[in-house]
């Protein structure tokens, strides 16, 4: 990674602390020892399934919300305010600017995830009061999460280097909506023929495939998790987050910046 | 060598829902700055002088043309290691102080580490910062954050400075301190291409100047030979209100100040108030040839502009 693309990276990091995006942990906190309070007094043998399930389909929710919002002002705040004039009239590329941002929000979510993590953790201590083997599972839904927010990143970043806030947040979370339910998409296009089949493979292959990454019911339930499948997402979230990130790239190196 | 060779540089945006109205900001445009000068890039509002900064910096890409900067292809990311750029009313990441600002410039500037901070306290100085350099640029007024923009264009002690509106949002020590610094890097062997509207400020700063107006470069010179044309005219001034009959009779008005009173008259007149102010036995302070002001040059390029734009219409 080039010096450069390192200090990019970590001023978006210092940006999303000072701009109090981590304060989303505090409401994260008392959701979550709420929640551990309610079900330990409430239900029976599922406290741990309810933990895990709630945790971290909060984990994910807060860090989806996190990179849309996030995100789509990455590149557009930059031009609106022109920041990025005193930026890119120094020995810096165009590509470096944006993989640094990109960087440096995948950081800020990966910090965010690790202290979400660790609350998970001890909510689920309070209610199990041990670990077992099968909770090292969390340690993989986590990862797929992570994998998940890349591609988001990416996402947004794609769509804020050529259009508005509002829009590069309603294209992106379109995409995630759209994502999460891509093996339904995919089930419909196998029920379809003729044109419409052609049209809705078409779309279920190129929207992401956030469902493949939706391993927390399986997760709660301890249900063991291949190590094909972590192959595959990890390749997948990959390939697909490196893609549109060159596609941000590329619109962004054409794009002046009136 | 030339520090900056603009080689028919035009943009053309296109405007409207579909892109399909052509808007012409700047016509090719051919200048050359040399090495070790202050040139004033001069024009009205929506001239086309920040359009040009913006083509300098490679922040849009130009219809046409092409530039050299310090003697490199203007695009070369390398070159800009060696410029510096304080755009039109900058702003910057607030949630920064200003040393953590100046700090990042530094890092993407490519300024050794062992070196930031002592490049980063002298700039703090040099521009009256340092009381406030562990304050969030937030809480900065427009004049300070000025300072800041012209602090971050020197940090890394370039051989090129831009300047877009460097004045502007100061207060007059402000204004003077820029005066001072723009003279200083002239001092030290420093080229500053300035954009401006305010003409006493080219008119006290720069070694030539060039004026833009609706896109189109107007006029360029050294700023002593656009300002050195005689009219033809003198203005003679001498202590007390009395005006001599003779220099009445001459037909120009007279102006009293104080106890000053000066006249403008042609230069063969000159013989002839000399004898008048000595005949009444006033004493004489100055004859002085009039001179175009820069603003004089600037108003008549302008009109010269729209008389042949009204013409072709």
């Amino acid at each position: 990674m080039s010096a450069r693309l390192w200090h990019i990276a970590s001023n978006t990091f210092r940006e999303a602390v000072r701009d109090r995006v981590l304060y989303n942990l505090v409401a994260f906190a008392i959701l979550l020892s709420g929640a551990a309070i309610l079900v330990g007094q409430i239900s029976i043998s599922i406290e741990k399934l309810v933990v895990i399930n709630l945790g971290l389909t909060t984990v994910s929710l807060f860090g989806v919300v996190i990179a849309i919002f996030v995100g789509i002002g990455l590149v557009s705040k930059e031009i609106e305010k022109r920041t990025l004039y005193t930026v890119l009239s120094r020995p810096v590329r165009r590509w470096e600017f944006i993989v640094g941002k990109f960087f440096g929000l995948a950081g800020t979510l990966v910090v965010n995830t690790f202290f979400m993590a660790i609350g998970v953790f001890v909510a689920l201590f309070y209610v199990a009061h041990k670990f077992t083997r099968p909770d090292a599972l969390i340690f993989v839904a986590l990862y797929f999460i992570i994998l998940e927010f890349l591609i988001i990143c990416a996402l947004a970043l794609l769509f804020s280097s050529f259009s508005t806030p509002l829009l590069s947040a309603v294209f992106a979370f379109s995409l995630f909506v759209i994502g999460t339910y891509a093996d339904d998409l995919r089930a419909f296009a196998g029920m379809t023929t003729g044109i419409t089949r052609w049209i809705t493979s078409g779309l279920a292959y190129v929207v992401p495939n956030f469902s493949a990454f939706n391993v927390i019911s399986a997760v709660a339930h301890g249900e063991p998790l291949s190590t094909v499948l972590i192959l595959h997402n990890t390749i997948y979230a990959l390939f697909y987050s490196g893609l549109a990130l060159s596609g941000a790239v590329l619109v962004f190196e054409h794009r002046n910046l009136k | 060598m030339a520090a900056i060779e603009i080689l028919g540089l035009e943009k053309t945006y296109l405007a409207g829902f579909w892109r399909n109205r052509p808007k012409r900001a700047l016509f090719p445009l051919q200048l050359t700055v040399e090495d070790g000068e202050i040139f004033g890039f001069l024009g009205p509002n929506g001239a086309g002088k920040t359009t040009t900064l913006k083509l300098l910096m490679g922040l849009v890409f130009p219809t046409a043309g092409s530039a050299r900067i310090l003697g490199h292809a203007w695009i070369d990311p390398e070159v800009k290691a060696q410029i510096g750029f304080l755009p039109e009313q900058p702003y910057f990441y607030d949630y920064l102080t200003a040393h953590e600002l100046l700090n990042y410039y530094a890092q993407l500037s490519g300024v050794a580490a062992n070196q930031r901070k002592r490049r980063i306290d002298e700039v703090l100085v040099r521009v009256g910062l340092t009381d406030v350099a562990g304050v969030q640029l937030r809480k900065f007024s427009k004049g300070m954050l000025q300072r800041a923009g012209i602090a971050q264009a020197i940090l890394h002690d370039p051989k090129l400075i831009f300047l877009d509106e460097p004045m502007s949002g100061l207060d007059p020590i402000g204004r003077r301190e820029v005066r001072d610094l723009i003279q200083e890097l002239k001092a030290q062997g420093k080229t500053v291409f300035f954009s401006t509207h305010i003409l006493s400020d080219a008119e006290a700063l720069c070694d030539r100047v060039a004026i833009i107006h609706q896109g189109q470069l107007r006029g360029v010179g050294a700023v002593q030979e656009l300002t050195s044309s005689v009219q033809g005219k003198i203005e003679v001034t001498w202590y007390g209100t009395q005006i001599p009959s003779a220099i009445k009779a001459l037909g120009a008005e007279c102006h009293s100040t104080g106890e000053i009173t000066r006249v403008a008259l042609n230069e063969n007149q000159q013989d002839a108030a000399i004898d008048a102010l000595r005949r009444d036995r006033l004493r004489l302070i100055s004859i002085t040839p009039l001179r175009t002001s820069l603003e004089a040059y600037f108003v008549e390029k302008l009109q010269c502009a729209e008389t042949s734009a009204g013409a072709k219409a």
